[in-house]
């Protein structure tokens, strides 16, 4: 192969004129860093509730996180982002879509909150997975013990079923980590789009490229170590993971 | 006596193979040689230097230059049939493309710069634009100061970007910088209001302005961000016995006046699929280059001549 290889090329300065090639491709670690956590609370937050949405007697409720559901994870994540940046300013009322066009940061907040909303889909199927595989009988218990469906989530289900979905949910927190670098595409400027400007400036596409994918893995190892960590601290002895 | 013509033949034949023998083809001529076939790598999207016509055929002002080469590098190899392969490349493909050996020929609007000519090499320059900026009509943008405060868009690693940055810091303008994926992106910004400008390449913009829904709605501003920048066709470096050949051909054309009848088949008439007229006539730097081709990465050797 004719490629003329330089790796002190992070220590060079980048034409952009905020320091290094490294430093590039730090901010830009940053921002993905920055992008993933924003993003995975909102699908936390909201996964969880339409996850218990979907398994309430309630028809309505099942319903309405079904439609939420399959809106959420029918359609390719590329083409949701699309649409929150570039469709829905225009269907808005005029002065609603110039606002939100106007908006500092906008590629950051649509990003984070597309990505937390096609995540919360998934999480929402993993907790409905999670409070289904309990034994009928602990709802039951819950509900002879005179505690309210309210409470019957709170202190016997749903506390469980976050045990039970852990390991799962690590993968969705990787997944939602993997996804930021979609944001690339309405103008996030996070590690994959630094990695990408890096070799049209410096023509060094194997060095950028490398350094990328060491960086996420390095982020998704901790994530691992993290979430493990958690994990056994949080079994419970007898069931399931807990020993 | 009659077999004498052959004979004639079969020294002439083992003549030439002992010159050819003396030069020792290498690198990319060698290569063209054995498999009997180049290949260029095309952008789909370069209008006007390389794009897909309605039946997905590349074609372009850079792809005519290309062709060119093929035919100097057949008549230099004595070849009597020379397979021209295409291959797609995008603006992240072009160098791991071009140095495992794909593409032998990177035909579009690559940018040639000092610090890219420590990765590849250049041809003679076919092309000079400067980096500007394009906007509605209707938001009254005439100068570079008049983007203060306001939303900007490049695309992510272009130079255009870089210069933007500079021109931002340098002026004090405060101006708010996206970074788009791509040219077409960048472009969409500003349709949909998103961005109130687009800086690059003024030739870039041109096409898109020519290709947008309503052409009169957008302007190209007088003031540019940078010099005049060479564009070239990129070839493999430290391969010096084929990069001779490339600038033969290039320089052969540009100076016979068949290079000025070229440009202004695509940048003066009509140009398929659309029927898009880009009215760019050609400059006095260019010009003066395509008399005096050179490969020169740096923008003020250009102003000189």
């Amino acid at each position: 192969m004719n490629y003329h290889w330089n790796w002190r090329i992070f220590w060079e300065p980048a034409p952009s004129g905020t320091g290094t090639y490294l430093d590039m491709l730090l901010s830009g670690l940053v921002l993905t860093i920055e992008t993933a956590i924003c993003a995975w609370i909102i699908a936390l937050v909201l996964g969880s509730v339409v996850g218990v949405l979907r398994t309430l007697p309630s028809k309505a409720a099942s319903w309405v996180s079904f439609a939420y559901v399959e809106f959420f994870r029918n359609m390719p994540l590329l083409v949701q982002l699309f649409l929150w940046f570039f469709v829905l300013p225009e269907i808005v009322p005029h002065s609603w879509g110039l606002w939100l066009k106007q908006l500092h940061n906008a590629p950051f907040y649509t990003s984070a909150i597309g990505i937390g909303l096609f995540m919360s889909a998934r999480v929402a199927e993993q907790l409905r997975a999670g409070i289904g595989s309990l034994p009928r009988g602990q709802k039951l218990a819950g509900t002879a013990l005179g505690l309210t469906t309210a409470q019957t989530y709170r202190y016997v289900l749903l506390p469980m079923a976050f045990r039970i979905i852990m390991p799962p949910l690590t993968s969705e927190f990787l997944s939602t980590i993997k996804n930021t670098s979609v944001a690339i595409t309405i103008g996030l400027v996070e590690l994959t789009a630094e990695a990408r400007s890096m070799q049209e400036f410096s023509f060094q596409v194997f060095e950028a490229f490398t350094a990328a994918t060491l960086l996420y893995l390095l982020i998704n190892i901790v994530v691992v170590t993290a979430m493990r960590l958690l994990e056994r601290g949080l079994a419970v002895p007898g069931y399931i993971s807990g020993k | 006596m009659k077999h004498l013509p052959m004979i004639g033949l079969a020294l002439a034949a083992v003549f030439c193979a002992g010159q050819g023998n003396a030069e020792e083809l290498t690198g990319t001529l060698k290569n063209i040689k054995e498999t009997g076939a180049i290949t260029l790598g095309y952008r789909e999207s370069s209008i006007p230097f390389s794009y897909l016509d309605d039946n997905q055929k590349p074609i372009g002002f850079a792809m005519d230059i290309c062709y060119k080469i093929v035919d100097a590098v057949k008549k230099e190899l004595k070849l009597d049939k020379l397979e021209v392969k295409l291959n797609p490349v995008t603006s992240s493909t072009r160098i791991p493309l071009m140095a495992n050996g794909t593409i032998d020929l990177e035909c579009g609007s690559t940018t040639n710069n000092a610090e890219r000519q420590k990765q590849i090499a250049f041809t003679n320059t076919h092309f000079l634009t400067a980096s500007r900026f394009v906007s509605k009509k209707a938001s009254k943008l005439n100068s570079i100061d008049d983007l203060k405060g306001k939303t900007v868009v490049s695309t992510s690693g272009s130079t255009n970007i870089k210069q933007l940055t500079e021109a931002n810091a340098a002026r004090n303008l405060a101006v708010n910088i996206i970074a788009a994926k791509d040219h077409g992106e960048a472009f969409l910004m500003v349709e949909t209001d998103r961005a109130v400008a687009f800086v690059m390449d003024d030739i870039l913009l041109s096409s898109f302005i020519a290709g947008s829904k309503e052409p009169d709605a957008y302007v190209i501003s007088k003031e540019a961000f940078s010099k005049p920048e060479p564009y070239g066709i990129m070839l493999r470096k430290d391969d010096p016995a084929f990069k001779k050949v490339v600038d033969g051909a290039t320089a052969a054309l540009y100076q016979t006046g068949e290079g000025q009848k070229l440009y202004d088949k695509w940048f003066m008439e009509k140009i398929a699929p659309k029927g898009l007229n880009l009215n760019a006539p050609i400059s006095p730097e260019l010009k003066s280059e395509f008399a005096h081709p050179t490969d020169s990465p740096d923008p003020d050797f250009y102003k000189a001549m």
